[in-house]
């Protein structure tokens, strides 16, 4: 890596603190909701998540309380059905898929390549009102009624057995699904065309890379499962057989096409998390990047490979042995590359400069969690294994240890690191550590005896279970609370911190990145008071000196 | 199988559950090392490289191609042979052996409906001998489900439409769970049962208990009631093909493809009748989709079955399946009589009474 500083004409910037930013640009309604501003986006997309992130964990602490028994006594079985359909739905297509990317990704893409905005501001809002009008629509019908069928919306079950409000719903998620392709394109664009001068691909950050693969995959990805909804909608409305055995159709053939969406679909989930943690991890061990190449093609390999592992969900749907090995094989090597990042960011902290602020706690808590996600994703890519394992708990502990340990946990690295440049404010630092110990201690009490349930047996989705399962299920229900408090006292510290939290100055971490150095905290509407120009390698830690304040000056361009 | 404490592992009363408990052990100590080791790293260097002072320079990182390409090699060397393991284990549940005693399985919602080859019938209960291979043939009347057998290790989807095939060795006498593992509605999670394995003897006196007839004579009423005999019957007058031997025959079809006549095809044959035309005959024959259950296909499908080719007239020759014994397989009685269909009295004089009595004593 090239090992020069050009040290710019630094502009002092305490004067201009005080003077406009993004926030302060406006207070009305209007300049909200008719923003063009990528930033303002990216806090409509916070509150817009977080407030799904709270509709779904209610769905689940509800799921968690009638599970405490062995029988269905808290809820009819129908309306059990219908939480975990619910929980499901919003947790992956309104929370986790838009979540680092709709906030981190709209917030941080024009920041970190030193551009004034994305390639499309209104395309931008436009996402969010996509986004927005494809959550009440589905919101709406799960007031009205809600739907039965599980996330995955199997047929025939969906098209002919349920009477549950399915076609509502699927074109609610058929909407939403357009806001995930429009962001996806204009990140695309933004990235290969707005790069502030100097800032060649391999100067990027490295999540600026996994916003690319996520959008590669979110726009090839997401027209499949929009169709195959769309299918199943015209299946059940107008019974025409496309997946009805009783109508001429194929039931397999819908889990086909769903999974060769909702596989690539866990790496939009996961991807973006990844790039967080790039960002923390080398900023709290003051290091570069081990193995910046590596990691960067990785994200190349998850949009290759994901696409060709589908068929590792329909092991046990009657597919022929040699699809099935296939499949498996192609597995293990998709893995490989979760397994590169891993390594890579553990290198990283040697020899650094390691302290211990909540996002670098998150930064661990990702690093052992998504460790036993992805372990025994390997786990289930074993033919054999899966046969026994799977749907049942054992499925269940797995993609939420991806899922909530992985991409939650970076989410909340994200929200943590970047919340001072956001808000221009510190949230409360030994309380944040608090919250993290929780979260983490409750996350592994509710999920990891999951595991143990799953191989004796329990298969997933059921309202009431045989008795020798319930004190596994108490621990989970006893963990889940813990993790509820964890996530609610987050909530309560970071609205607190936003009147009252101390300021933070334009770069507490004394982090490198365009983002930190180069503008102020929270940045003005235009993101940069001058077009930087990029003459170092991300993450050149090594030639920082850390003694200097890092809040007083802005890097302006050489 | 009820207890309060907490167990590790279900019960292993197959022949697969130590093979998967195996492969779960060395899943467990590979992802235990790792996770050990990448966590064990991190606290190590979080001790020995934690921040003592802003003035801490850590120095350039050098990126190591020897040590990437390890970390590359070592897992996927470790990955392959996870492959390799579990795709052995696969490949054994996918073969069930010739010897193995069919059970036809039929799941609706949200009921397991059991038929053995004898006739008896049983709902959300199955009763197996131990040290017997057992293959079950399933399909769905409407939704999909899954039969899942924790204590066997086994699971196999149950799709409408199509037939899926699972096979165990019960190799402890016991009562075990049986769970719908694919979500289908309301009373998914009602949708359970037991799998009862049996001592052979204990077997031999259950099964002798019943009064049903066989699945093959109830398949073969069909063919009578169903008006199959009219067509498929040397002298009818409208010709369908001979079905002595379909299954498992190599039917060659109008577009000139070749096919295997097994219980897919069958069902087809009589539900699309004119999707796949067996060569040398015309669209004649009746579609009976909506005029039978699926547990009336399997009963026609088992009887088809029994259609052994006569070759010879000593059909006792051909009866592969007496040599399951003690478990007495009434379906080969019709091949007594070479030609049931045109000969239907004698077959059913044959057939009369318990299907126990009717077979030769061995
Ligand atoms: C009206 C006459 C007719 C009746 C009644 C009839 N079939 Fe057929 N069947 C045919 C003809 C003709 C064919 C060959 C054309 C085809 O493949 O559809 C055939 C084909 C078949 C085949 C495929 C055979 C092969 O060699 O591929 C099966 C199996 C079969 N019939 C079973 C049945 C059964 C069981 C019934 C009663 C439920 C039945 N058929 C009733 C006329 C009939
Ligand atoms: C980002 C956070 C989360 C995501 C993305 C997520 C996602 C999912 C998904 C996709 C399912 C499958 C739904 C289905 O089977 O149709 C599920 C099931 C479930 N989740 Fe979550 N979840 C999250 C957080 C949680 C939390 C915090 C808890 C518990 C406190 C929880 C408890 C459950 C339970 C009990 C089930 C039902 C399992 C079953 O019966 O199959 N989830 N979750
Ligand atoms: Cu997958
Ligand atoms: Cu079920």
């Amino acid at each position: 890596m090239s090992a020069h500083v050009i040290e710019s004409k630094p502009l002092v910037v305490e004067h201009k603190e005080e003077q406009e930013n993004y926030l302060t640009a406006g207070y009305t309604l209007k300049s909200w909701f008719l923003t063009l501003d990528h930033k303002r986006i990216a806090i409509l997309y916070l509150l817009s998540v977080t407030t799904m992130f709270f509709v779904g964990g209610i769905f689940a602490s509800l799921m968690r309380l009638e599970l405490m028994t062995p029988q269905s006594d808290l809820f009819e079985p129908d309306n059990f059905n219908k939480l975990f359909t619910m929980h499901g739905i919003v947790m992956v297509f309104f929370f986790i898929i838009p979540a680092v990317p709709g906030v981190l990704g709209n917030f941080l893409l024009p920041l970190m390549i030193g551009a004034k905005d994305v390639a499309f501001p209104r395309l931008n809002l436009l996402s969010w009102y996509v986004y927005i009008v494809g959550a009440a629509f589905t919101m709406f019908t799960i007031v009205s009624g809600g739907v039965d069928t599980g996330w995955t919306f199997y047929t025939p079950y969906s098209t002919s057995s349920s009477q549950t409000h399915v076609v509502p719903v699927v074109l609610g998620l058929f909407i939403t699904g357009f806001s995930s392709i429009l962001t996806g394109l204009n990140f695309m664009v933004t990235i290969h065309r707005m790069r502030a001068p100097g800032l060649s691909w391999f100067r990027l950050p490295l999540m600026v890379w996994s916003i690319y693969a996520t959008s590669i995959i979110q726009i090839l990805g997401t027209p499949v499962i929009a169709v195959t909804l769309m299918m199943a909608a015209l299946e059940k409305v107008l019974r025409i057989g496309i997946f009805d055995p009783n109508l001429g159709g194929d039931p397999v053939l819908f889990q086909h096409l769903f999974w060769f969406y909702s596989h690539p679909a866990v790496y939009i989930m996961i991807v973006p998390g990844m790039g967080v943690i790039n960002e923390v991890v080398t900023c709290f061990s003051r290091r570069s990047i081990f193995g910046y190449r590596a990691i960067a093609f990785a994200n190349v390999g998850f949009v290759v490979f994901s696409f060709v592992v589908w068929g590792h969900h329909m092991i046990v749907a009657g597919q022929s042995v040699y699809s099935a090995l296939i499949f498996s094989i192609l597995s293990y090597l998709v893995g490989i590359f979760s397994a590169i990042k891993v390594f890579n960011w553990t290198a990283t902290m040697y020899k650094g400069s390691i302290s211990f602020d909540t996002p670098m706690l998150y930064v661990f808590g990702f690093q052992g969690l998504f460790l036993i996600g992805g372990l025994t994703g390997l786990f289930l890519a074993a033919l054999g294994f899966d046969v026994h394992v799977h749907d049942t708990y054992f499925v269940v502990a797995h993609f939420h240890y991806v899922m909530v340990g992985g991409l939650v946990m970076a989410f909340l690295a994200g929200i943590h690191f970047w919340w001072p440049k956001m808000f221009g404010k510190k949230y409360p630092e030994s309380i944040a550590k608090f919250a993290m110990i929780l979260v983490f201690a409750g996350f592994n009490l509710t999920f990891f005896p999951q595991f143990i349930l799953g191989y004796l047996g329990m298969p997933r989705r059921y309202a009431s279970y045989p008795d020798e399962f319930q004190v596994l299920n108490v621990m989970s229900t006893a963990g889940g609370s813990v993790l509820g408090l964890g996530f609610l006292l987050i909530a309560a510290y970071m609205v607190w911190s936003l009147v009252f939290g101390k300021k933070a100055g334009m770069n507490p971490w004394k982090a490198t990145g365009l983002e930190w150095e180069h503008t102020t905290s929270p940045p003005p509407t235009e993101n940069f008071y001058e077009t930087p120009i990029v003459n170092e390698d991300p993450y050149n830690y090594a030639n920082r000196d850390f003694t200097k304040d890092f809040n007083k000056e802005v890097k302006l361009g050489a | 199988m009820q207890s309060s404490t907490v167990q590790f592992l279900p019960e292993q009363a197959s022949s697969f559950a130590l093979q998967v408990d195996l492969l779960y052990l060395y899943l467990t100590a590979v992802s235990a090392f790792f996770t050990i080791g990448i966590v064990g790293f991190i606290i190590f260097f979080s001790i020995k490289y934690r921040r003592r002072s802003d003035a801490d320079r850590p120095p350039m990182t050098v990126s190591n191609l020897l040590l990437e390409i390890t970390w590359i090699v070592v897992p996927l060397a470790l990955s392959f042979v996870m492959f390799i393991w579990g795709a052995a284990i696969f490949f054994k549940m996918a073969s069930p052996p010739k010897e193995s005693m069919d059970v036809y399985v039929t799941g609706k919602q949200w009921m397991w409906k059991i038929q053995h080859v004898n006739g008896h019938r049983e709902i959300n209960e199955l009763h197996v001998p131990v040290g017997k291979p057992v293959r079950l043939t399933m399909t769905s009347e409407d939704v999909i489900h899954s039969f899942f057998i924790p204590a066997f290790r086994i699971k196999a989807d149950v799709i409408p439409g199509s037939y899926s095939k699972l096979w165990f060795e019960a190799t402890k006498p016991g009562k075990y769970h049986l769970f719908c593992a694919e979500y289908c509605g309301t009373k998914h999670s009602g949708m359970i049962g037991s799998i009862i394995v049996m001592e052979q003897r204990d077997y031999d006196a259950w099964l002798g208990n019943t009064k049903d007839s066989s699945l093959a004579e109830a398949g073969q009423k069909l063919f009578k009631t169903m008006g199959c005999v009219s067509c498929h019957s040397a002298d009818s007058d409208i010709k369908g093909p001979n079905l002595e031997g379909i299954y498992g025959k190599q039917v060659r079809l109008q577009d000139g493809s070749v096919i295997t006549a097994e219980e897919r095809y069958l069902r087809e044959s009589l539900l699309a009748p004119n999707a796949k035309l067996t060569e040398g005959f015309t669209a004649n024959m009746p579609s009976y989709q909506g005029l039978m259950t699926e547990e009336q296909i399997l009963q026609l499908i088992s009887y088809m079955r029994t259609l052994t080719p006569v070759t010879t007239n000593t059909g006792l020759k051909t009866l592969p399946t007496t040599a399951l014994g003690q478990t007495p397989k009434p379906e080969v009685t019709p091949v007594q009589t070479p030609k049931p269909v045109t000969t239907p009295t004698a077959t059913e004089n044959k057939l009369s009474g318990s299907p126990k009595k009717s077979e030769p004593a061995k």
